[in-house]
């Protein structure tokens, strides 16, 4: 049974081999000549201002969280969609119900104040 | 395609999870209630979450009959991943008693620590409603989501006073080793739907009793090994304990209290179902793990006790060797030792939330005196809570005629009528052992000299009333256990 | 169809009442609201009692079961919380919360002032409730919770004043020797239980199921008479019976009306009923119903020669029930279990009566003794005499119940105390010896109530002269009761009229008999014997309390010089009885001195060197493995984390390769 999942294996070896593979390669052979500005994340455009590895607010987090609810009802309403028309009234009620578990979830967040930024 | 909506329909019966649907309905209103109120408002969000906890009551008692049992009829939902029965509406009792009893100790405690947050109710009710899919869920991704409901909303309430390390650090624990543990579960499950191509216990049973084979396969015992982990751990038994002194030392006290009671009722709800109807066939193996794993978490429980000063913490350690002596009760895994389950969660529920509201009403603010020393004298300049103190400690440590003798009693009997005399003999020495630390607490009630006046102790209303239940329950069980018991059996058989 | 469905009513009253008291007593402070309330209590399940005893008068059906709830159910023991309602505890629920309420309400006035107003209230509603509990259980176990709980409520009403040691000291006394007969009778349970159960497979403690199936046993059968013997242990530890009575003298340190309800009344003849409840099993063992009957006589007679000697007027009173109650075990000895119950009865009226008159008489004098500054005993009869005028309410009430307990006709002693003689010649388990016995105790006991009588209210004023003046009725509150008990004390015989004279008088039957007949009719002996012989054995029983009665007044009131001279001739006899034949002294050399030596030894032996050093060791040990698991809980996360890796590696591996 596991000898159809063969290809697979070699496939990964593959990949594997490829990335080390290129990887190694390139530090072994490449010339390495560094200075500062190649060393800077950026070798063009702005100059660098502090570190990279700063504390993100809080509040980045609850728009990501605001996002992943509705990204759910989207990942729900698709095939929803699809077959609206068999599931009938049922379906759009079980829906309407969905939907409305989340718009309670929308009110309160509106109402804690989530959405505005200050 | 074109019957896809009457399929949809004869299989959603909405009546199978009417309790939980009611509970998270008041849930959300509630939270709307919350948003739209004034701050530092909270006190009229306990009632409506009380009065919540009554209608969901009365929802299930009204769907109890006698033929109910595990085994026997039901209500079932959800194309059979929802079902009904005697066993999940005594659940849902355990569970909306201990809601209860906590939600009445909360409200004056939350404005004694500053923050009268009205989420708490409604993180209550949710959890609530996850432990009744626990206990009702017969498809193991059921039985996952309500756990997940359960632990994401206890959480929350573990870290609920932000501003505080301690609960900050407990809920954080929680939160970690708790995604750990469910991963363990997660993929005991896949393993266990590998094997048997289902995640309907009653059709793994099925499965299982019909190929024999399978019983011997290493994914399934896998399976099964790694599928207990995530419950042990939910009811803290040995070795996954060692979150439980942490996390209910650090979470607010009535947290506490409902972590012990409600969730851990949970956990040994799906964990019985999953393990007696699921993997019946696998008995004699689980049965001797779990002989093993009732002692070690027995004598973890009770010798670390010994040593604790701060009650909460002492009480923690106390909690876990409760769980162990439940679990004799599911090695025993006969009629009077899993209906004795059923009756040890309802009994530690009062006798352990009992204890837990006098915490409540003792500690200072910012839980300042909760450790031996701040109970000298507390017998007398509080006599009213000194004794219904030393009641429930009567109850924790199983003397007469307290609820947890009669649990005790019911829990040793199913072993001895099983077989398992030396487990039973164990459990008897632990409760000896368990006497010394509750004991301490009574003398240092009664009989050291007040160091302070406990002028602070103020008797709030819903903590009293919580406390009277609480021991209005333990000589209830205690005293008349029959009626109790019977409902119990009929859960069962 | 009568309903019973309030039964529990009975013992919930009392059961309220003690709770209210005992908890916010302290609050309350007002001694008329606790009074009011524990009085109320018991009243209120006299109330109930009443409807419920009129009701089964007119029912036909005799015997109910009322069950609650199911209190245990472990495999084959069954016990549920349920009472029992016949003939036979419909009497005693009468007698106890009737008496009980009187008694409550004597309580009001007798203990004013007193301090623990509250705590001694609590206590008797208490007392009052397990006794209920006692006799209305339908079953061993329920009457056993009630057993015990009337044990512990003597013990605490008892040693009410607990900072008198000798006080304390007969509550201890009383407890131990109680707990010697609880161990017969719950031996005798086990044994019962354990045979019906497994021999017969009958697993049951219920009392109807008992009766009915009492017969596989076997009548006479080595079992049913180990079993009832260790019943009748149990009642002699309980009801004051040679050789366990020595606590009840003692018992009268506690408060007077605690004398009267407990340990005159109603516990002490728990015994009593307990073997009328089992009468069936006593029935099939004779053996032990000649023992019963045996020591029953010998009990009323040794319990009487004690009590000629005795100054306290309580301790008097006290030999004199330890008497009683062995007419009432020699009336159960002999099969007569209607007579026993009917002088039950009786005696709860006119012992009641004497206690509370003896209590009315304590506390006057204590009053008059107070005003004076004098320090003389009140409970001494030397110190009395002469208050028949000071006292006109409580002198009557007590020399009527003085009569009645003489057995003077008429009066209700005499109807069940001849019943009990008549029977203990003619039934078949009968003799003339034990008639004998039991006609000489009767002429004693007419002799002493009357030096009793004598020595309190007749003849010269022996009280300190500036007291006299002091000494004056007491209350209402407190002649009430003696009133209402005093004619009780009279009238209470005439339900139990004997066959000869309801023949002679004119068909009169005999209603006790009767309304017994469902529980008793069965094992209740036949005295079998012509009319004209018991009418002349009672016409020999009254004249010998003639005589007694007689006796006492020419020694004690017509030459009171006399009793001097009598004691001066007869030193050594004199001594002996008021000593009480050194029967408490044999016991401390035979048995309490040994077991203190044992304790001693083992104490300082044995347990000091073995077992502390056991238990010791143990103790460390658990403490230096608790010290060592604590430092697992490191606190950090990962370690925990890593725990349980290496938990679900033992685990799996575990399932895999076992």
């Amino acid at each position: 049974m596991l000898d159809t999942y063969l290809p697979i294996l070699v496939l990964i070896s593959i990949a594997v081999a490829f990335a080390i593979g290129s990887v190694v390669f390139s530090r072994l052979i490449g010339q390495k000549k560094p200075s500062a500005v190649k060393l800077a994340p950026y070798e063009c455009g702005m100059p660098l201002i502090g570190s990279a590895r700063e504390r993100v607010s809080v509040k980045f987090y609850l728009v990501a969280v605001t996002f992943i609810v509705f990204d759910i009802e989207v990942a729900f309403l698709y095939p929803w969609a699809v077959v609206f028309k068999q599931l009938g009234w049922y379906g759009a009620g079980a829906m309407g119900f969905f939907i409305f578990v989340l718009v309670i979830g929308l009110i309160y967040e509106w109402k804690k104040g989530a959405l505005e930024w200050e | 395609m074109e019957n896809l909506a009457q399929i949809a329909m004869q299989d959603v019966n909405f009546g199978a999870i009417m309790p939980s649907l009611v509970l998270v309905c008041f849930g959300m209103a509630l939270l709307l209630v919350t948003v739209f109120s004034p701050r530092g408002k909270t006190t009229h969000v306990a009632y409506l979450s009380i009065l919540a906890l009554v209608v969901t009551g009365i929802v299930s008692l009204a769907t109890w009959t006698p033929a109910g049992s595990l085994v026997g009829n039901w209500q079932e939902g959800f194309g059979g991943s929802v079902r009904l029965d005697n066993f999940a509406t005594f659940f849902n009792i355990v569970f909306l008693i201990a809601a209860g009893l906590t939600i009445l100790m909360s409200d004056d405690y939350l404005k004694r620590e500053e923050y009268p947050i009205g989420e708490y109710y409604p993180l209550i009710l949710f959890t609530t409603a996850g432990a009744m899919w626990m206990a009702s869920g017969t498809d193991l991704m059921t039985i996952f989501l309500g756990l997940e409901v359960l632990s994401i909303s206890l959480y929350v309430l573990a870290g609920f006073f932000r501003r505080q390390e301690r609960s900050n650090e407990a809920g954080l624990k929680y939160f970690l080793l708790g995604a750990f543990s469910t991963g363990f579960l997660l993929y005991g499950i896949a393993l266990i739907y590998g094997v048997t191509g289902t995640t309907k216990v009653a059709l793994i049973g099925e499965i299982l009793a019909n190929n024999p084979s399978l019983l011997t396969n290493t994914m399934t015992l896998a399976g099964m090994g790694l599928m207990s982990i995530g419950f042990l751990f939910k009811i803290a038994a040995a070795p996954f304990h060692m979150w439980t002194p942490d996390v209910y030392q650090g979470a607010p006290t009535p947290i506490t209290a409902f972590m012990s009671a409600g969730p851990k009722a949970a956990a040994f709800a799906a964990f019985l179902r999953v393990f007696v109807i699921g993997l019946a066939g696998l008995q004699d193996q689980w049965t001797s793990l779990l002989w093993i794993l009732a002692v070690l978490t027995m004598i973890v429980g009770n010798v670390v006790a010994i040593y604790q000063t701060n009650l909460k913490r002492m009480l923690a350690y106390s909690s876990i060797a409760h769980a162990g002596y439940a679990l004799v009760g599911m090695v025993a895994a006969n009629a009077i030792g899993l209906s004795g389950i059923l009756f040890y969660m309802l009994a530690y529920t009062f006798m352990n939330l009992g204890a837990f509201a006098i915490l409540v009403l003792a500690g200072k603010k910012g839980e300042d005196n909760l450790t031996l020393d701040g109970f000298a004298g507390f017998g007398f300049k509080r006599p009213f809570l000194g004794v219904a103190m030393s009641i429930f400690l009567l109850s924790l440590m199983g003397i007469p005629p307290t609820a947890g003798f009669t649990a005790k009693f019911y829990i040793f009997a199913g072993a001895v009528e099983a077989g398992y005399i030396w487990l039973a003999i164990i459990g008897v020495l632990n409760s000896a052992v368990s006497l010394y630390y509750y004991l301490r607490v009574m003398v240092y009630m009664y009989f050291r000299d007040p160091a302070e006046d406990y002028g602070w102790v103020k008797m709030h209303a819903g903590a009293v009333l919580s406390i009277v239940v609480a021991i209005i329950g333990v000589f209830y069980l205690g005293i008349i256990p029959g009626a109790v018991m019977e409902f119990a059996k009929l859960a069962i058989f | 169809m009568y309903s019973y469905d309030y039964l529990w009513l009975i013992p919930f009253f009392p059961l309220l009442g003690a709770i209210i008291n005992g908890f916010l007593g302290k609050k309350i402070k007002s001694e008329k609201v606790i009074g009011g309330l524990g009085t109320l209590a018991i009243a209120g399940s006299f109330a109930v009692s009443c409807f419920y005893f009129f009701q089964l008068l007119n029912d036909p059906q005799k015997v109910h079961q009322q069950v609650i709830g199911s209190w245990m159910s472990v495999g084959r023991l069954q016990v549920d919380w349920g009472f029992l309602l016949d003939p036979l505890s419909a009497l005693m629920i009468l007698i106890v919360s009737g008496v009980g309420s009187l008694i409550h309400l004597y309580s009001i006035g007798y203990m004013h002032g007193e301090e623990g107003f509250y705590r001694f209230f609590s206590y008797l509603n208490l007392f009052c409730f397990s006794m209920l509990m006692l006799v209305l259980g339908n079953n061993a176990l329920v009457m056993f919770i009630g057993w015990e709980g009337v044990g512990l409520c003597s013990y605490l009403l008892i040693g009410y004043y607990f900072h008198k040691k000798s006080a304390g000291d007969a509550a201890k006394k009383a407890f131990v020797v109680n707990r010697v007969g609880d161990f017969g009778f719950l031996l005798g349970l086990f044994l019962l239980f354990w045979t019906l159960g497994s021999d017969h497979g009958v697993w049951t403690l219920n009392f109807v199921e008992i009766a009915a199936n009492a017969h596989l046993l076997g009548a006479g059968s080595a079992v049913v008479t180990i079993v009832t013997l260790c019943f009748f242990i149990g009642a002699t530890g309980k009801s004051a019976q040679i050789p366990l009575y020595t606590w009840l003298p003692d018992a009268m340190e506690g408060p007077t009306p605690v004398s009267a309800l407990i340990h005159a009344a109603t516990m002490v003849t728990a015994g009593v009923y307990m073997i009328g409840r089992m009468n069936v099993l006593f029935f099939m063992a004779p053996s032990t119903m000649m023992v019963v009957a045996i020591v029953g006589a010998a009990t009323a007679l040794f319990a009487a020669t004690i009590g000629l000697a005795q100054n306290d007027i309580k301790r008097v009173l006290a030999y004199s029930t330890v008497s009683q109650l062995g007419y009432m075990f020699l009336a159960m000895g002999v099969g007569a279990f209607t007579a026993g119950i009917f002088h039950l009865m009786t005696h709860a009226f006119f012992k009641a009566c004497l206690f509370l008159g003896s209590g009315s008489v304590i506390h006057a004098m204590h009053h008059g003794l107070h005003h004076a500054h004098s320090h003389d005993d009140p409970q001494d009869m030397r110190n009395m005499g002469g208050l028949r005028k000071k006292m006109p309410i409580t002198y009557i009430t007590f020399l009527v119940s003085a009569i009645a307990i003489a057995g003077i006709p008429g009066f209700s002693a005499f109807f069940s105390k001849d019943e009990i003689l008549w029977f203990a010649f003619a039934s078949p388990q009968g003799s003339p010896w034990l008639w004998a016995v039991g006609a000489c105790a009767a002429g004693l006991t007419a002799f002493y109530m009357f030096r009793l009588v004598h020595m309190t209210f007749h003849g010269a004023q022996r009280t300190a002269a500036k007291a006299r003046d002091h000494i004056h009725e007491s209350p209402l509150v407190i002649t009430i009761p003696l009133m209402v008990l005093g004619l009780l004390a009279v009238v209470g015989g005439y339900v139990g009229i004997p066959h000869v004279i309801g023949n002679a008088l004119g068909h009169i039957p005999n209603y006790l008999d009767n309304f017994l007949h469902p529980v008793f009719g069965a094992t209740q002996a036949q005295a079998h014997g012509a009319a004209s012989t018991e009418v002349s054995l009672m016409v020999v029983s009254v004249a010998l309390a003639v005589i007694g009665i007689l006796l006492a007044s020419w020694m004690y009131l017509w030459q009171p010089e006399l009793p001097g001279k009598f004691v001066a001739n007869f030193k050594g006899a004199y001594r002996t009885i008021h000593n009480k034949w050194y029967v408490d002294e044999i016991y401390d050399a035979m048995f309490i001195n040994p077991t203190k030596r044992l304790g001693t030894f083992l104490w300082k032996g044995f347990d000091v060197q073995v077992i502390d050093g056991i238990v010791n060791g143990t103790g460390k040990v658990i403490n230096a493995f608790s010290k060592g698991l604590r430092f697992t809980q490191s606190g950090f996360v990962h370690n925990y984390a890593m725990t349980m890796v290496v938990g679900m590696v033992v685990i799996v591996a575990f399932f895999l390769f076992r």
